[in-house]
């Protein structure tokens, strides 16, 4: 018999979401309401396996009576709560974020970030040819996972999941300041020199691509990379006991990538090194 | 927590440096020589609530070393890490948020010289280039131009740091290339400062609340305070009792003066209510908007007012420690009030038993490392714990959820020195002073095009022009800043502006911290908004995109319309303006949503690029 815990139970509040009645489970928030709504709201920071810093600022909204709008990502619905998502003040802010990140970040491997920019019909070459840009060289010291900070919008993801989010490794944090502040490991040195476990939970978290396995880097450079042509099935690690889920990424019979999935009660996305990336013996065919 | 360290040792300087705060490893995993190694370091661990404990440590550490070597090392970060049990990644993000430290090898002489508004204005520029050329490559002197070091009435300013045992600190202001270059290449010769009271123009004149002490009492001594009316109002605080002395404050109307305006009796209140324990005291003395040095005058004039302020604050909102975030910059202001917090310990009014009333507080000094964000209370509460100086999101606000997550008020310096008028002269008194909605006596920090620039007290309510001609302004007045960096351009006809909190903002404009910079014609005005621009893009943290993106586009557009007006500025200002509201209204705190309004007020009301 399976038991499902229950939990204790939630009172619903009621607040107005766009004109309309909107009853919610006490402490959700605007972007849990808004969802459950069916209303599209862009995130990059937000991740379903982690609370969010709301550093992007893409998911602001206008809640009647605030001074500045506010990260549906992470202000909770009060009651009585006048939210607005799609004024012409909200849509001009998240407008202006996207063109800020597209004009300095390289989004192309940033999901839905294309239909973003046309969405809002956000303009990021309107900066000039010669708006500062990251310029980040990409980052290949070990044989596991790339990091691409050129595609970094520093949305804490990695770092939180690195940290005390899930992982508690600590391997990477932010450092420096303002448009100079990066991800890095401790004296900004290579990962092999750090307190890297190389969980690839990070991988995992990363919004933009900006970390990414090592064969789908490889891929991507030969221009072999063909996310249509993959397969995804999911089954359960061989390793060790614990039974973590694993989602075996498959392209022309081979594993290019492993994920978990995040509603998988004993991972939550999460895996060790030999989950993540102790696939090759499946494919070592000698 | 499974920490991994690198190879890299600490010298026996550096580790000396974190003893000297630290006291000496317990064991072999704190980094004690393995010879040393006992059977107790086999059951020896530091883990969990023990070590996060000390994670505030770790600024203190950084600047131990700091202090002592002139930069931090990979070895003295690790060292320093396994002392605290902080993950270097961690440890390593800190380091390189602050503008004082340094991660890479650099003279132990630092030459801070402010290239900001009221020094750029005074020949910011040619200090800086005469400067350099007179020290020449491999003189042992760093000349970093830098953000306002609060020193404007003495402008243009600088100021030289030495590292060593213990670190010398010495002040050029108003600089000339030879005291700069004395001041960096031999902090001990140099001249003395002269004392806070010269930043005083008013001094000796009848009826000063907040500035009465300065330069009247001798700032190092205790019974001078005490002969000049000090700690009679601890005892009107103990008469009242806690909840007596926030219903006096909210009776005295008195708001915030750091910028932001909020009844200080309401966020007394608030936080005395919570029952959550214990609760926290934190003055903000991390004055770094450019232009302001009123809280510096205070801390170096009258230390001990602002010891006893803290006490009746903490008192009233039921605090037994006090945290003073302190400004890097000011070196004055750190001694003297080290000296005012041993002095008032010593003589029981600090410590276990204040003034024989069972009443247990005490303070502990923190130094800022250059971050103007840090200023902003949920920055500077992150600074204090050891993590990046990044402002957290509000809700929770800090009187629920503050220092170490727990009910702490936040008051600025100006503001806590207030509360000592309102309980020896009672809050209707109090009140009576300044207009209906700005009750009390403000003071303002005017530099400039000035001829006695300083710190004035008056009432709220006189006008910006009263102000103007009380500092003697000069002829051709092109603009006036009001509010500093984060505040916005007037013109030199709005003098009639009343300067209250309700006043400046029927105006269009703001109060903030009380700054009025004056400027004439001298200085051309799309060079003072790249300045500004550039302290911005400088000084986010980079933690939300409208700002760490925002403030570099909008540096950059001003860049390009330096030298254009009219239609061939129209395309950028337009692209400004759009930037800027984006920034204002999608920035996570006060820094970013405040970027974008000096360069609109230059544009809207004083024709800018027209």
């Amino acid at each position: 018999m399976t038991v499902i815990p229950l939990g204790v139970p939630r009172r619903l509040l009621e607040f107005t979401l766009d004109g309309e009645e909107a009853r919610v489970p006490e402490g959700s928030t605007i972007l849990d309401a808004c969802r459950a709504a069916g209303k599209d709201i862009p995130t990059l920071c937000q991740g379903d396996t982690l609370t969010p810093r709301n550093a992007c600022r893409v998911c602001v909204v206008e809640v009647e009576g605030a001074r500045t709008l506010v990260p549906a990502c992470s202000r909770r619905a009060e009651p009585g709560m006048e939210v607005r998502t799609d004024t012409e003040r909200a849509r001009h802010s998240r407008k202006v974020v996207l063109e800020l990140l597209a004009s300095s970040v390289d989004l192309s491997t940033t999901p839905q970030a294309a239909a973003w920019i046309k969405e809002y019909e956000a303009k990021p070459d309107r900066f000039g040819p010669d708006a500062a840009r990251l310029n980040e060289e990409p980052r290949i010291d070990n044989d596991l996972y790339v990091r691409d900070y050129g595609k970094c919008v520093l949305c804490y993801k990695c770092v939180d999941a690195c940290g005390d989010q899930w992982q508690n490794t600590f391997a990477i944090s932010v450092t420096g300041r303002g448009f100079d502040a990066r991800i890095a490991v401790e004296h900004d040195g290579p990962l092999t020199d750090s307190a890297c476990v190389y969980c690839g939970n990070c991988v995992e978290v990363c919004p933009t691509g900006a970390l990414s396995f090592k064969s789908e880097f490889d891929m991507r450079a030969a221009g072999t990379w063909d996310e249509a042509a993959q397969t995804r099935t999911t089954t359960v690690c061989a390793y060790c006991g614990v039974g973590c889920n694993l989602t075996l990424h498959v392209q022309d019979n081979e594993i290019v990538k492993v994920t978990s999935p995040h509603d998988n009660p004993v991972t939550h996305g999460n895996l060790c090194i030999k989950g993540r990336f102790g696939y090759q013996h499946v494919q070592n065919r000698d | 927590m499974d920490l991994h360290f690198g190879d890299s040792e600490p010298t026996d300087e550096e580790r000396a440096a974190v003893d000297a705060l630290l006291g000496p490893p317990q064991s072999s995993w704190e980094g004690a020589a393995r010879d040393e190694t006992h059977a107790a370091d086999l059951r020896w661990a530091r883990g969990g609530r023990a070590a996060r404990d000390r994670r505030d440590l770790l600024l203190p550490g950084l600047h131990a070393l700091n202090d002592r070597v002139g930069w931090i090392s990979g070895g003295a970060l690790d060292y320093l890490c396994r002392r605290l049990t902080v993950p270097p990644a961690e440890a390593y993000g800190v380091a390189t948020f602050y503008a004082m430290f340094s991660v890479r090898p650099r003279p132990a002489t630092v030459l801070h010289v402010c290239t900001d508004l009221a020094c750029a204005a005074s020949g910011a520029a040619e200090l800086c280039a005469g400067v350099e050329a007179r020290l020449g490559p491999g003189s042992g002197v760093s000349v970093q131009r830098g953000p306002c070091l609060g020193l404007c009435e003495r402008a243009p300013a600088a100021l030289a740091i030495r590292a060593g045992d213990p670190v010398r600190t010495a002040v050029a202001a108003p600089a000339t290339v030879g005291a700069a270059v004395l001041a960096g290449s031999a902090p001990d010769s140099a001249d003395e400062e002269p004392p806070a009271v010269t930043a005083v123009p008013q001094a000796g004149q009848d009826g000063l609340v907040l500035l009465g002490r300065v330069g009247v009492v001798d700032p190092t001594s205790l019974d001078d305070y005490r002969a000049h009316g000090g700690y009679t109002a601890l005892r009107r605080a103990f008469e009242l009792g806690p909840a007596g002395v926030v219903r006096e404050v909210t009776d005295s109307g008195l708001v915030g003066r750091g910028g932001a305006a909020f009844p200080t009796g309401r966020k007394w209140q608030a936080t005395a209510s919570q029952p959550d324990r214990p609760h926290y005291l934190v003055c903000n003395a991390d004055e770094s908007e450019p232009g302001t040095f009123k809280d510096r005058v205070l801390m170096e004039g009258d230390p001990f007012a602002l010891v006893e302020a803290m006490t009746i604050a903490a008192y009233a909102t039921g605090a037994h420690r006090g945290y003073l975030y302190l400004r890097g910059e000011y070196p004055r202001a750190l001694r003297r009030m080290e000296h005012a917090i041993a002095q008032a310990r010593a003589r029981g009014l600090l410590g276990d038993d204040v003034l024989g009333q069972g009443y247990a507080f005490d303070i502990e000094i923190r130094r800022g490392a250059g971050a103007y964000v840090c200023g902003e209370e949920t920055a500077l509460f992150n600074s204090i714990e050891g993590h990046r100086g990044e402002p957290r999101s509000k809700p929770p606000f800090p009187v629920e959820k503050g220092l170490f997550g727990k009910p702490t008020v936040a008051n600025n310096v100006e503001t806590l020195v207030n509360v000592l008028p309102i309980l020896t002269l009672g809050a209707p008194a109090y009140a009576a002073i300044g207009t209906g909605r700005s009750t009390g006596p403000k003071l303002f920090c005017v530099s400039g095009a000035v001829d006695r620039p300083g710190v004035y007290e008056l009432p709220f309510g006189v006008t910006l022009g009263d102000l103007l001609a009380l500092a003697g302004v000069r002829e051709r007045l092109r603009a006036v800043l009001l509010g500093g960096a984060a505040g916005g351009f007037v013109r030199p006809d709005e003098r009639d502006i009343p300067l209250t909190f309700e006043g400046t903002r029927e105006a269009g404009t703001t109060l903030g911290s009380g700054v009025v910079m004056a400027f004439d014609d001298t200085v051309p005005l799309p060079r003072l908004l790249l300045r500004i621009a550039a302290f911005f893009r400088d000084e986010s943290c980079g933690q939300c995109v409208p700002c760490r993106v925002g403030t570099v586009r909008q540096e950059e557009a001003l860049l390009r319309i330096a030298e254009r007006t009219g239609a061939a500025a129209a395309d950028d200002i337009a692209l400004l303006r759009e930037v800027g509201r984006a920034l204002r209204d999608a920035s996570i705190c006060g820094l970013g949503q405040t970027a974008w309004n000096a360069v609109e007020s230059a544009i809207d009301r004083l024709g800018a690029y027209a």
